[in-house]
């Protein structure tokens, strides 16, 4: 799966450190450091930690298990 | 057919090209989609592959932990777009609405958004920068190849600029117990960003974890092997540092050159635009159709007296891209302006830093709250007696409050807002080398006396 995280709004909270520990870590006393492609394992952890951002800082990817064909780069320009 | 009618079969089957496939890019197709724009859109990108988060490749990708292939941007819906990766834009036709294709094909667009970012500066002597072991840190490719030199444990890196990108590969080499050498031109680390005393702070935080920081020195020439790797590093105070990895961190170029010829007021500076993002032409008109978000953007800010500020921040990225889409299908009426104060931040040495508002609009600074020596504090920064901009360090939570002042053009210095008040609370200058925002130079020139005649043109200044 695919996250990201707005570190400019983040604040510490690390609250997503405590509830997927696997994909957030903090680094320091406020810094957070994540896995952008958490493992699908991971899936449950992370959305609970999304939904639990004080900040709403945490985008999970929308298109998740489902990711158009159209929508993938795959053309070449000059092909 | 009235403007509106226009509107409507715009926003049916017009045509939007955006040059440009990264964060900037890839936001505004989304909101676009969003908008209701249902015409046929088309991406531009000169790297192949997924739009990727760049952030992450200075940071947790060079630690080892993430792969450079594995920072993908999460998609928040379908855009439904053409891609044409792999080969650069090379030229844009504004009298036949065409954007040129380095491989000679042209697209046609009725309106086009330009986010072709900024790309590493590289090291001055080509030859010196095709060393083995040199780098720069821009693309996935750039950091997959130091993170696997980092990891095959060199016997010294070197970090050839201390700004904010330098600065979290020393702290990553550190944190790697990879011996780290720094070398910056300035009297300290981040002092263009951040001024002299945030920059006392960085260069006291690289020197207690073990990083041989050199300020006040030029790198003036990479030495190699006869097997072309890299093994030395001459200072302009004939000293040497042997080292088979060096990071070439000497910010970025914006990527305006293909827009020469195009009538743009584009430049070194980025393309100018005006708040609602769209692009401005060599003699300061507004045009209708061309649209600017992202690093390559420069945009005036009224809360910094309208200057054009051209930001290489995240946030901005996504405010400007959301912007740009909707005043691209959107009436003169609707139309949003950008104002947002920037925001910024760094990880390194543990430490997070924090900024709100452009630092370097300021004459003075101080430390409104906490501590500098338990690398917990604020800083806020003032111009002429009131609030532009401040830094935090581990002490995130109290930006907002400092966004506001600036947002109200509150007093400086600030009253500390909690009970931790520092014991010096005196304001100091805030000293910055060099050129800062309160002094660039012009790219333009003015030409002409009758007002039918006064025409502006570019004064294509050198990268270097």
């Amino acid at each position: 799966m695919r996250v990201v995280v707005d570190l400019s709004r983040c604040e510490g909270y690390a609250q997503c450190a405590f509830l997927a520990p696997d994909a957030f870590r903090m680094h320091g006393e406020e810094a957070l450091m994540y896995d952008p492609e958490p493992d699908d394992a991971q899936r449950e952890r992370v959305l609970r930690a999304a939904a639990a951002c004080p900040v709403q800082a945490i985008l999970v990817d929308r298109l998740e298990g489902r990711t158009a064909e159209q929508d993938v780069p795959v053309t070449a320009a000059s092909s | 057919m009235t403007s509106a009618d226009n509107l409507r079969a715009f926003r049916r089957d017009g045509r939007i090209v955006i040059v440009g496939a990264s964060l900037a890019g890839l936001r505004a197709a989304e909101s676009l989609r969003d908008e209701g724009f249902t015409g046929s859109l088309t991406m531009i990108g000169d790297e192949l592959g997924e739009p990727y988060d760049r952030p992450p490749l200075s940071k947790q990708v060079l630690t080892g932990w993430v792969p450079a292939g594995g920072t993908t941007l999460p998609r928040r819906r379908d855009i439904d777009a053409e891609w044409l990766l792999g080969v650069p834009a090379s030229g844009l036709d504004l009298a036949t609405d065409h954007v040129r294709l380095a491989d000679g094909c042209e697209v046609p667009f009725d309106r086009v958004l330009i986010a072709t970012g900024v790309r590493a500066r590289p090291w001055f002597v080509p030859s010196e920068a095709e060393l083995d072991g040199v780098f720069v840190v821009r693309t996935r490719e750039h950091a997959e190849g130091l993170q696997r030199a980092l990891a095959a444990g060199p016997s010294r890196v070197l970090v050839i600029g201390a700004g904010f990108t330098g600065s979290e590969i020393a702290s990553i080499c550190r944190e790697r117990n990879i011996p780290v050498t720094v070398a910056e031109l300035a009297p300290y680390p981040l002092v263009g960003a951040l001024g002299a005393m945030i920059g006392e702070v960085a260069a006291e935080m690289q020197r207690a974890h073990g990083v041989d920081l050199r300020c006040g020195v030029k790198v003036t020439r990479l030495e190699g092997d006869a097997q072309g790797r890299l093994r030395r590093a001459h200072f302009d105070d004939g000293s040497t540092v042997d080292a088979d990895v060096a990071v070439v961190a000497l910010g970025g170029i914006r990527n305006t050159e293909w827009l020469q010829g195009s009538g743009l007021a584009a430049g070194v500076w980025g393309v100018a635009c005006d708040t609602g993002c769209r692009a401005m032409d060599l003699n300061g008109l507004i045009t209708d159709d061309v649209f600017v978000a992202g690093d390559v953007a420069r945009c005036p800010n009224p809360v910094y007296e309208y200057r054009l500020i051209s930001l290489e921040h995240w946030a901005n990225a996504v405010e400007q891209a959301e912007i740009a889409a909707h005043n691209m299908v959107n009436g003169q009426a609707e139309r949003w302006p950008h104002l947002s104060i920037p925001r910024f931040w760094s990880i390194q040495f543990g430490v997070n830093i924090k900024s709100v508002g452009v630092p370097t609009f300021a004459d003075e600074v101080v430390v409104t709250q906490g501590s500098v020596t338990d690398h917990r504090f604020v800083a806020a920064y003032g111009y002429q007696g009131r609030v532009t901009a401040a830094v935090t360090f581990n002490n995130a939570k109290w930006l907002d409050h400092y966004r506001r002042l600036i947002e109200t053009a509150a007093p400086f210095p600030p009253p500390c807002p909690t009970p931790d008040q520092p014991l010096d609370t005196k304001p100091v200058p805030v000293d910055f080398p060099g050129p800062t925002l309160l002094a660039q130079g012009a790219t333009v020139v003015v030409t002409g006396h009758d007002p039918g005649e006064r025409r502006v043109t570019a004064a294509h200044q050198h990268h270097r």
